[in-house]
């Protein structure tokens, strides 16, 4: 009896990790395929890494994405770190609902109504004051913040009420102003999520097609439109070759990322 | 601390400057009057009003207020200018105000059995994915739970992992994989199940798979956290007393895993309702939803009225899920601070 349901729950986990790494392995094994057509292996070869390093409109896209996923991965942990603390610290007060249906509601809204809806804020906001001028890498990253903190806030937030409240009191006992008691008790401690909510951001950021769409003007293009309007003409191994290289980049940043929090549990229990 | 902001200034269309300045101070005037007050008395500190103001201010413009441009837009008529559709306001000559609500797009909306055959297909196929992930994500996560100590972390790893990969190749990869002359169906005749290729993309079947693939992490992390957090204490109690396990199971672990229940069907079910690059890339015609719909109204016909009734309607439709979710969350928030103490 037991050993019948420790199998049947082994053989659902096995199924559900294949379902979800089957398409991710066939995309990493046909970036290496030499024929185009991504059904039939024609031998190994590395020729679309080469194509794709030498496409410039991919390469600049790549670049555009990778700046604004920067920009917001800082901004979302500064805006949610400040939307943590109220909804950790401050407990009651008037217009908390309000709040709190602001931060989670973009965790769940539909990418093409928040993309709709901040689009046609943009172009309001130009017919009334005359900014943001020209739609781009400004507009990108304000829509990329607008959700991203979000999420953000989660993480901190989470963190935050779980932390041990009774050292900070002890600093303000003795005397310490509230911003240097966060600067230098609240930080430290919280710096895991810090770090977990602004890598969450920038990826998020630089996976955004839908709401990039949106509220990108002419000119301005981010890597997943590129990969968009590629991959709608049909199949193309350079896109696998690209795929192949953010499942690398990922795959060596968690597994870093996984290390040292392996690490500080360890000191921390030695502690 | 700032007075209650100014809504930006309009000399071009007075009118509509007064519209918006009003639902403005509707929104911020009563938490701001309140935040002044208690500045100018002292019960409220500088410091706290500034964290609070900051991220508050930022999701009103930018997340709050856009939804009230988009209810204005909606109600006005496409036209060929910049931008593409008219004032709600306008002055006429001898100092009329002219408002013109236009609902034809709302009109358009019930009548035109395309969009509301949308929104079913949306909600059924929104629906019956978030059943499928239950199915599958409920035991992954219920087995990670009862994992040894040392496998749990990386096996939510590998939950998370694919999460962090882009999203769009993710989807992509199930063409290569679903196509008449993919991967699927080349396994499938190898093992000589069938003898023709099935047509497998560009179906309802395809949109299903891509929706459980990509929201499966969703659902799995929210069971996995209510799971995990459970008394173990009272599984052993009623074992004790003589309760098989199969009805323990139905009896104590499901019910007190239904917030994660929740939390993790409606982080699936509203996205999924008005997912665009899932139905697009892997959909055909007969799949067609709603938020497919609002980009082709949008980037294809130019008509951002009608795009903009779309998107109210999908908003109306999704008020109920939305609401229900912040409750999950708002209790699970409320469960971790008591653990936490």
């Amino acid at each position: 009896m037991r050993r019948w349901r420790s199998f049947s729950l082994f053989s659902v986990l096995a199924f559900g990790y294949a379902f979800l790494y089957v398409p991710i392995l066939s995309l990493i094994v046909y970036s290496f395929n030499e024929s185009r057509l991504v059904t039939v292996w024609a031998g190994f070869s590395t020729k679309w890494y080469g194509e794709l390093l030498q496409n410039d409109q991919i390469l600049s896209a790549a670049w555009l994405s990778l700046k604004i996923a920067v920009l917001n991965a800082s901004g979302s942990v500064v805006l949610g770190s400040l939307a943590g603390l109220v909804l950790a610290r401050f407990g009651r007060f008037r217009g908390r609902t309000a709040f709190t249906t602001l931060i989670t509601a973009p965790l769940v809204m539909p990418e093409v109504i928040i993309g709709l809806s901040l689009l046609l804020m943009f172009v309001t906001l130009q017919n009334f004051i005359g900014w943001p001028g020209e739609r781009g890498m400004t507009t990108i990253t304000i829509a990329h913040l607008t959700f991203s903190t979000a999420y953000v806030t989660v993480v901190i937030q989470s963190r935050l009420s779980q932390m041990d409240v009774s050292i900070e009191e002890a600093a303000l006992d003795l005397g310490a102003k509230p911003a240097k008691v966060f600067f230098v008790i609240t930080v430290p401690v919280i710096a895991p999520a810090l770090v977990a909510g602004w890598l969450l951001a920038f990826t998020l950021s630089l996976d955004d097609l839908v709401i990039a769409s949106f509220v990108s003007g002419p000119g301005a293009s981010t890597l997943p439109m590129v990969v968009y309007s590629s991959v709608r003409l049909g199949v193309s191994p350079q896109i696998n070759a690209l795929a192949t290289i953010i499942v690398c980049i990922v795959t060596v940043a968690i597994l870093i990322a996984g290390f040292i929090m392996h690490r500080q549990e360890k000191q921390r229990r030695n502690a | 601390m700032m007075p209650p902001p100014v809504p930006p200034s309009a000399p071009a269309n007075p009118a509509s400057f007064t519209v918006i300045g009003m639902l403005w101070r509707w929104l911020l005037g009563f938490t701001f009057v309140a935040r002044v007050r208690g500045l100018a008395m002292g019960t409220v500190s500088w410091g706290r009003a500034l964290v609070t103001a900051v991220p508050f201010l930022w999701l009103i413009l930018f997340f709050g207020l856009p939804f009230l441009v988009v209810l204005k837009i909606s109600f006005s008529q496409a036209v060929i200018a910049q931008p593409p559709y008219t004032p709600l306001l306008t002055w006429a000559e001898d100092g009329i105000m002219v408002l013109r609500i236009n609902f034809q797009n709302y009109l358009l909306l019930v009548q035109d059995s395309l969009y509301w055959m949308a929104y079913l297909n949306s909600v059924r196929i929104a629906a019956i994915a978030t059943v499928a992930c239950l199915l599958l994500g409920y035991p992954m996560a219920y087995a990670i739970s009862k994992a040894k100590a040392e496998l749990r972390v990386p096996l939510l790893m590998l939950i998370i992992l694919p999460f962090w990969t882009s999203f769009l190749i993710r989807v992509y990869a199930w063409i290569g994989i679903l196509k008449t002359n993919g991967l699927l169906n080349n396994v499938l005749i190898w093992l000589g199940l069938i003898d023709q290729p099935l047509p497998l993309l560009h179906t309802e079947f395809s949109v299903l798979v891509g929706i459980v693939y990509s929201y499966l992490p969703f659902m799995v992390l929210p069971l996995y956290a209510t799971l995990s957090r459970m008394d173990e204490s009272l599984l052993e109690a009623a074992a004790d007393l003589g309760c098989r396990p199969g009805k323990a199971f139905l009896t104590i672990t499901l019910p007190l895993s239904m917030p994660g229940v929740i939390a993790g069907s409606m982080l699936v079910f509203i996205p999924a309702v008005g997912e665009f690059v899932i139905p697009d890339l892997l959909g055909g015609p007969n799949t067609l939803m709603i938020g497919k719909v609002l980009w082709t109204e949008f980037f294809s016909n130019k008509d951002w009225p009608v795009a903009s009734a779309v998107a109210v309607a999908t908003l109306l439709l999704l008020v109920v899920p939305i609401v229900r979710f912040q409750k999950a969350q708002e209790e699970s928030n409320k469960k971790a601070e008591e653990l936490a103490r």
